[in-house]
């Protein structure tokens, strides 16, 4: 590049890093930084997922050896002497499972790695507003996943209250719970959600300063869109994780009790605190943030499904304008409905009426999302290809997951179920159902743009159709064991006569799961054999309309080589301006025609 | 800026404004997760607080409390000095002024600590009861936030001395100003809750 004058950031391009440094490690590239995202969220994945393995082998099996692994590490970190598990790395297990899971897995994943990715390519700019800020949120990122497992190497092991770590049990220094596991699982999660905020902020300031010229509001990708409202909660609500933690720490490490009530007894030890705080009122400020949360987690994907459906419907999303007014009303509502998680806590019921009435709102802006993909495949020219199935995999997931989440808003329901399998079974579907069969389904759509190879097709259709039924027949029957009373955080289920009966029950399930897991070495192999030799990926595999198909493989560091102008929406499929072809890129100019050129 | 000085285009005077935009924009989205932030705090404090009516929440020196408002707000003054000097250009006055706000926040510290070791030679600590928890957390917080904003003030005065800044480009001094406005903010919030109350 010789002497030329920068007038605007989105002109700008920052220097290609030459050394290796510079271009894998501390990379200003938001392409690089979205991979650096996948690997690691991946590799938490596989470890996230093992935890779990861990979980379903005591609970059908209880208190036998684990095969292999119990026989190595006998009486080191979850196991007892015997190779079983014991009940105190039973709820390590769980707690961990569900930390690493929402925290390190899929909110870096769905919003760090594609967020990351896509956002820059589909709005038509050369990186995101703040490359550096972009590479210090990985390199926070990546300390607090590695944190997080060392917790398990301390004395006695990570933390065990559970992921929504509720006071006393997690609180009250001494009384049951590991030291100091808890204390680094509480810097990992604050860590983690520093790196969230700045995430977010970047993404904000991304999207409103940086789109190329005509890629107006009701031109964006419904990606970029979920991603945008995802950014407002990730600034938004994470502080208050972030106070939350930063509170329980102070009562763990100074001595305050913010979250114990006086004259608090655990086991038969008092607890020395001088007490005068609220165990609620952790609750309250943790479920501020965590509900909030949950949409983290199902936003971006939402976003995922609707593109990708529309791409391989050869259709315009039915409803885009529906689509982003449900969005943003979910996140309006997501922040007034926290106290759902709390109706048997002691809530007054009158707030508990309230909170129940604004849950059940969400399922109108949910079933507008619903009726839209389904408005979106009706009529079109269906291409059943990987991603569309995983995609179409993630509307029926969520609509199962959708339904039981209406049983566990009205607070009378709740009341039976909370705390049951019930519980498992519906965030399983919305997080594993929903959510990881988006991530499937991007990962599949956008493998060629990002690694420039396309992923092995049979592979994927096996993976889908076994996931698809293992998934199914791991999780749906917990339904029936929480109606039948089993309680979510029982190590095990013999010893309770109501609970017998269910013993063959948690046996399939294991079973399922355990078929489950290992489906995903497929996905693996799939993943890391076509990152280095699949074939070879054409610029745009999908006929897809959207802008960063418009760029060749590889992705050059600089995205565009000249910003794009945009003259058309995100869907422009089946147009009859189109013809010959069935599709127009976002910056084709008007009267132009045929984007098959 | 070491990304700048590899590269070999020219960052024009309209570069420089686009960019500010951008950074104001980012500041003042951090700011709103900040207020977030703090705000768990307060609503804690109040619900524990309003359940305690009628009795006297900590015996704090307003005096000290009283001083250290007086700072701040003053520092705020001085910061806000610097930015419209730095804005001009006029690199020595902008100095002046980083280095006053420095120094008054030096000031603040000190009388933190102060009053810090009488809590402690009186033998109270967080673990006194549960509004000195609230005290110590919410101070201790806003301290970690003011040496915060004293590490960017060092730094900012360093380039200002070396001439990083001129009437283009001086955004840095911007948005620390910003911030450093919240910080005080954050205090005039905290002194009536904790000392007054």
């Amino acid at each position: 590049m010789s002497q030329e004058t920068v007038d605007s950031v989105a002109d700008y391009i920052h220097p290609e890093a030459t050394d290796f440094f510079h271009k894998y490690v501390w990379s200003y590239d938001h392409k690089i930084i979205a991979k650096q995202y996948m690997w690691t969220s991946f590799l938490f994945l596989i470890l996230g997922g093992t935890l779990a393995m861990l979980l379903r082998w005591q609970i059908a099996y209880p208190n036998q050896p684990v095969p292999v692994i119990g026989g190595l590490l006998k009486s080191a970190f979850f196991f007892d002497a015997n190779g079983a598990i014991s009940p105190d790395g039973y709820l390590q297990l769980g707690t961990m499972h569900g930390l690493v899971m929402v925290f390190f897995v899929i909110i870096p994943l769905i919003v760090g790695a594609f967020g990351n990715y896509l956002i820059p390519l589909h709005i038509g700019a050369r990186d995101v507003a703040f490359p550096v800020l972009n590479a210090l949120s990985y390199w926070l990122y990546l300390p607090a996943g590695v944190l997080m497992f060392t917790s398990f190497f301390v004395d006695k092991g990570a933390a065990a209250a559970g992921w929504t770590a509720y006071p006393p049990l997690s609180d009250a220094a001494g009384a049951s719970t590991p030291v100091w596991g808890m204390n680094l699982v509480l810097m990992a999660v604050f860590l983690a959600g520093f790196s969230s905020i700045l995430g977010g902020i970047n993404f904000l300031v991304t999207i409103v300063k940086l789109r190329a010229p005509g890629m107006t509001w009701s031109r964006l990708p419904l990606v970029t869109w979920a991603q945008f409202i995802t950014a407002v909660f990730q600034v938004l609500a994470t502080p208050m994780l972030a106070a939350a933690g930063a509170m329980l720490l102070f009562d763990r490490l100074a001595g305050s009790s913010f979250f114990l009530p006086r004259g608090l007894v655990v086991g038969q030890n008092a607890i020395a605190n001088t007490g005068g705080g609220y165990p609620l009122l952790w609750q309250h400020i943790f479920w501020f943030y965590a509900h909030p949360a949950v949409y983290i987690l199902i936003l971006p994907s939402m976003g995922f499904a609707s593109d990708i459906l529309a791409a391989f419907s050869r259709k315009p999303v039915f409803g885009y304008r529906a689509m982003i007014i449900s969005m943003a009303s979910i996140m309006g509502l997501g922040f007034i409905v926290w106290g759902h998680h709390m109706f048997v806590s002691g809530l007054n019921p009158v707030m508990g009426m309230a909170f129940m009435v604004s849950t059940v709102f969400i399922a109108l802006p949910s079933g507008v999302k619903v009726f839209n993909w389904l408005g979106t495949l009706w009529g079109g020219s269906i291409r059943l290809q990987p991603p569309m199935l995983y995609a179409i995999s993630f509307v029926s997931m969520f609509i199962v997951g959708g339904l039981s989440g209406i049983f566990m808003a009205a607070s009378p329901v709740d009341i039976y179920i909370h705390d049951t399998y019930y519980i498992i079974a519906h965030f399983h579907y919305v997080v594993f159902g929903a959510t990881l069969f988006s991530v499937f389904a991007a990962t599949t759509y956008w493998f060629p743009k990002m690694f420039g190879r396309m992923m092995n097709a049979r592979l994927s259709y096996l993976h889908w159709a076994l996931t698809f039924l293992f998934f199914n027949l791991a999780f749906f029957p917990m339904h029936f064991l929480g109606e039948a009373g089993h309680m979510r955080r029982l190590m095990t289920s013999t010893g309770y006569e109501f609970l017998n009966p269910l013993a063959p029950w948690n046996e399939f399930i294991t079973l399922a799961a355990f078929a489950l897991g290992a489906s995903q070495l497929l996905f693996m192999f799939n993943f890391i054999h076509s990152v280095f030799f699949g074939a070879p990926a054409p610029d745009n595999p999908w006929e897809a309309s959207t802008l960063e198909w418009t760029i060749p493989n590889p992705v050059p560091h600089y995205n565009f080589k000249h910003l794009p102008t945009v003259y058309r929406g995100p869907h422009e499929y089946s147009s009859p301006e189109a013809e010959p072809a069935d599709w127009l890129p976002q910056n084709a100019p008007p009267g132009h025609g045929g984007a098959g050129h | 800026m070491s990304d700048e000085s590899q590269h070999h285009a020219i960052l024009s005077p309209a570069f420089h404004a686009d960019r500010r935009n951008l950074r104001a924009m980012g500041m003042w989205l951090f700011l709103g997760s900040e207020i977030m932030f703090f705000t768990a705090f307060f609503g804690a404090y109040i619900v524990v607080r309003s359940a305690a009516v009628g009795s006297v929440a900590m015996p704090l020196d307003k005096v000290l409390g009283a001083l250290n408002t007086v700072v701040l707000i003053t520092s705020s003054l001085t910061m806000a000095l610097g930015v419209m000097h730095s804005k001009r250009g006029e690199r020595k006055e902008t100095g002046r002024y980083l280095a006053a706000t420095f120094l008054l926040a030096c000031v603040f510290l000190v009388v933190k600590a102060v009053e810090y070791t009488h809590h402690f030679e009186d033998g109270v600590f967080p673990s006194h009861d549960v509004f000195h928890g609230f005290y110590f957390l919410l101070t201790g917080f806003h301290g970690v936030h003011v040496i915060g904003g004293m590490i960017a003030l060092g730094i900012l005065w360093n380039r200002n001395r070396r001439g990083d800044f001129d009437e283009h480009y001086n955004d840095p001094i911007e948005m620390t100003g910003l911030y450093w406005h919240f910080v005080d903010l954050v205090w005039i919030f905290l002194f009536p809750a904790l000392y007054l109350l």
